[in-house]
This record gives structure tokens, C-alpha cells and sequence, in this order.
């Protein structure tokens, strides 16, 4: 039977893991290919390594970053942030990368999925969403900022219940989430990698409603993403919201859990779980 | 034969994960070559076949670069082989994926998942050997290795099948014939347990050549 799987997700920023990691046994907590070794050792499914750095000078580093993990470690790996183009896909899956996660540059140019998708397989693109509950009288106010760029079909209506956002949530876009994760999946997505915005850094639960319409919706796994602050909310995730995975960051690097004890948790919950 | 490294090359064709199946076997401190000339690849104790994508890019990629006869060769000669998913369905006569035909080597075709199942296949899944193999030494009665995938080959000659896969239905997610083996699966992604499987291939390798 196939399992459901725990990603943990490190934040890069020129070259160094950050968002205070703090292991007692790693020498070097910001190491990437230290924390990717032990995460693998700990039974995490696949990791996903998300470039944070502001400057596009440093993107090189992401390139060593991923380089050298991937020859120490032999799990899956996602990289995301600041992929722009099909030749920086391209980057990245030579360097090692399995997979990428398009985020800001998929709204700005939808067509990138397809590209990517024609040329390096379904399977390793990842379409990261942003995606935020629609504050009814906020929304009213500010109709108009949404980007002339955007396919009508897609925009937000009255019904619509979460936009997409980008530049890190930073930014409305317009769009009715749950029509853009269809849309998405059409022009080739292979997986989705679905962020509350409002449940994000929360540790208050995953926004299961969000994910369970989309699992709806979509025939490609669902990574659910922001909210996991215990070892139920990502129980929920997967068995109210049918999410096929689930990514936390802080429980697992603050070692509030560790990722063996999540996976026998959800085990003892009669999840599938690689053990 | 024993003290010296056993010589792996991978067929290059442009196979977006080629890279990881160099860096595992290298790891495991292989010679590795990646070429996509067939008198390099004829050197080598075992040839690996990795793959990624589609089945007509593959197919026409192999033909531009007049792979297909020295791989088919190379298999019929019964040197030691390794496949790697496309490079398991490749071996098959067609597939639903594409126009193309594939290597034809073995009789069957390759099918889309269907179903309520999700597709792609993707994640950690258990691979049931049917039958004894070098390639299983040491590894978990059950083993779970990753997947990711959206078609499955499916082979006439069911004694082919070395190990088999639960998803919505059983299917081949390993096949083997003399020394070649081919496998569904990305042992290169699959942690410790698949540097294991990689470790026994070349011990297969090594035993045979």
C-alpha cells in the first residue's frame, strides 16, 4: 500500500539552513547536507528545500546547496524559490534536485508549468499555492489591485473562498484558489504543495477544509502545508483533509517532535506510514 | 575480477535522473560512466538503464542517438543489466503512453493506472519479491522503496515477474531474465534500503561477469 509521507521543510538563505534550528547532537545546525542526513535517518519521506535568499546574486549557492546534499543523500528532494525559467528547472534537476515547486513565477507565467512539465516529466514539477481565506470586507476595498495579467476564468467571485497569493504571501493576486489548483493540474503539475496562509506559523492545525476541497477537485498527491503544531493536526491533514503528504517545519526543527515519533503516531492512527 | 571496481555505464539520452542514479552508484564506489556512445558502453561489465519522461521522447532520443540496437544486443548477449523505470517499460513492445514502439525485448505492454487511484504513483510503496533473487540479499522481507510514476509495465510472461506492487491492483514492479533485472521502483531515491538493492546489484555483477 502506498504511504503517506512527512516532509520536513528547510528554508535556505545563502547557502545555510535558518528559522533556528536547534538539535543539541548536530555540530553545525545550519549545515544542510548535516540536516539532510539526519532527517533521512530519521525516517523523513522526502525533503524539500525552499531558497529564501533575497539576492539573485547567491543563487548559485542553492546550486552547491543541492549539489552536494544530493550526493550524501538518497531521498527525494524538492527545491523551490526563485525558479523562474525553464533552464533554472533545468539547473536544478542537473544538480540533483527530484523535483521543483514553481510558486510566484507559475502565476506570472502559467505557461512555465506547461514547458517544464513537457520537458522534464509531470512528476517533477511541484506547483507550490499560497493560498488565503477571502476576508469579505477587505476583499471589497480592494478589488482593484487585482493584475490585469490574469486569465479571467480564473478570477475570484463572490463564491470564491481562498486566493492565491505570492512573493512569500506578500501579494493578492486575484485568483480563486481552488480554480487555479484545476487549472494548474491541466497544463501539467504533477503534485501541489498547498500553504495556508492564515493557518501558517499558527501551530494551530492545518486549514483541512482548504485541502480536503481541493483533494476534491485534483487527481495528483496533495501536500498539505502550514499549521502543524501537533502530531494529530497532521493526522487530520491526511485522514479529514485526504492530503497524500504533509510538511511542517517548526515541530520538527525545534524538535518539538521528531519525525519518528510522528510517523509511529500516525501509525497507531492507522495511517500508512513507511516505518 | 574481484579486486577491481565493477564498470557501470549509464545510457545517456537526456533522462532527467540520471545524475541521481551516478551519484548512488558512485557512492557505493562504482566506476560509472555516462555516455551515449555505444562503443563506450560496450566496455562496461553492466550497462544501467535509467529514465524519466515519456515514452516517445525516450524512444526517439535513443534512436537519434542509434541506442537501440546495442542495448538490444547488450540484452540479448545476456550481459548484466540493469533498468530503472522507463528503463523497465522500455524493454516492453508498446505502450499506452505513446505511438512509438519500444525495445520489444520482452512480450506485453505498458498500461496507465486507472482507477480511483491517484496518478502519478508517487511515494513510498512495498515491493513483494515473488521469487529468490541476489538483489533482495539482506533487505526487508517487504521492502518500501519510492515510486513515482503514472504507468506500469505489464509483461505476458508472468515468470518474468520478480516482484510485485499494491496499487489499486498488483502489478510487476520488478522483472528479471538471466542477467538482466529491471525495476519500477528508484532505488537511488529510496534511502538506505535502495543504496542496499544497488550494493546487491553489484555483487550480481560481480559474480557474473
Amino acid at each position: 500500500m502506498l504511504t503517506k509521507r512527512i516532509i520536513p521543510c528547510l528554508d535556505v538563505d545563502q547557502g545555510k539552513v535558518v528559522k533556528g534550528v536547534n538539535f543539541v547532537n548536530l555540530k553545525d545546525a545550519g549545515d544542510p547536507v548535516e540536516l539532510a542526513f539526519f532527517y533521512n535517518q530519521e525516517g523523513a519521506d522526502e525533503l524539500v528545500f525552499l531558497d529564501i535568499t533575497a539576492s539573485s546574486d547567491e543563487r548559485n549557492t542553492m546550486i552547491n546547496v543541492v549539489e552536494s546534499v544530493s550526493q550524501q543523500v538518497f531521498i527525494p528532494l524538492t527545491v523551490g524559490g526563485g525558479i523562474r525559467s525553464v533552464s533554472d528547472v533545468r539547473v536544478m534537476l542537473e544538480s540533483g534536485a527530484d523535483k521543483v515547486s514553481l510558486n510566484t513565477a507559475a502565476v506570472s507565467d502559467p505557461n512555465l508549468i506547461k514547458k517544464s512539465a513537457d520537458h522534464f516529466g509531470n512528476q517533477c514539477i511541484v506547483v507550490a499555492v499560497d493560498a488565503r481565506r477571502i476576508d469579505r470586507e477587505k476583499h471589497v476595498n480592494s478589488q482593484n489591485d487585482s493584475s490585469s495579467l490574469i486569465n479571467p476564468d480564473l478570477a475570484i467571485e463572490k463564491s470564491t473562498e481562498w486566493e492565491v497569493f505570492i512573493y512569500g504571501g506578500r501579494k493578492r493576486t486575484g485568483i480563486d484558489a481552488l480554480k487555479w489548483i484545476q487549472f494548474v493540474t491541466e497544463l501539467g503539475a504533477g503534485e501541489l504543495l498547498v500553504t495556508s496562509m492564515d493557518s501558517d506559523g499558527m501551530q494551530s492545525g492545518y486549514d483541512i477544509q482548504l485541502l480536503s476541497e481541493i483533494s476534491k477537485l485534483v487527481s495528483v498527491p496533495v501536500i498539505a502545508s502550514g499549521g502543524a503544531g501537533t502530531l494529530d493536526h497532521l493526522c487530520e491533514a491526511i485522514v479529514d483533509g485526504k492530503a497524500d503528504a504533509v510538511l511542517a517545519a517548526s515541530i520538527f526543527h525545534f524538535g518539538t517532535y521528531s519525525i519518528r515519533q510522528a510517523k509511529q503516531h500516525m501509525n497507531s492512527r492507522g495511517i500508512p506510514i513507511r516505518l | 575480477m574481484s579486486r577491481k571496481n565493477i564498470k557501470l555505464g549509464i545510457i545517456d539520452y537526456a533522462a532527467s535522473n540520471l545524475r541521481s542514479v551516478e551519484k548512488a552508484f558512485t557512492h557505493l564506489g562504482a566506476d560509472v560512466i555516462v555516455s551515449s556512445k555505444s562503443e563506450e558502453l560496450d566496455k562496461v561489465d553492466a550497462l544501467i538503464f535509467p529514465g524519466q519522461g515519456s515514452n516517445d521522447s525516450a524512444m526517439q532520443a535513443l534512436d537519434k542517438a542509434s541506442l537501440v540496437q546495442p542495448i538490444v544486443d547488450f540484452v540479448k548477449n545476456d550481459r548484466p543489466f540493469l533498468g530503472i523505470c522507463m528503463g523497465l517499460q522500455l524493454l516492453m513492445q508498446s505502450s499506452e503512453e505513446g505511438i512509438e514502439p519500444c525495445f520489444g525485448l520482452f512480450d506485453g505492454s505498458v498500461k496507465k493506472f486507472s482507477g480511483k487511484m491517484k496518478v502519478p504513483h508517487m511515494g513510498w510503496n512495498q515491493v513483494l519479491p515473488t521469487r529468490k533473487h541476489q538483489v533482495f540479499n539482506n533487505l526487508p522481507i517487504e521492502p518500501y522503496f519510492y515510486f513515482v510514476h503514472s504507468y506500469y509495465a505489464d509483461p505476458l510472461d508472468k515468470n518474468l515477474v520478480l516482484a510485485t506492487t499494491d496499487y489499486g491492483n498488483k502489478f510487476a514492479s520488478a522483472i528479471s531474465y538471466g542477467n538482466l533485472v529491471a525495476v519500477q521502483f528508484h532505488p537511488e531515491k529510496s534511502g538506505s534500503i535502495g543504496l542496499e538493492f544497488y550494493r546487491n546489484f553489484l555483487q550480481f555483477v560481480k559474480v557474473n561477469v
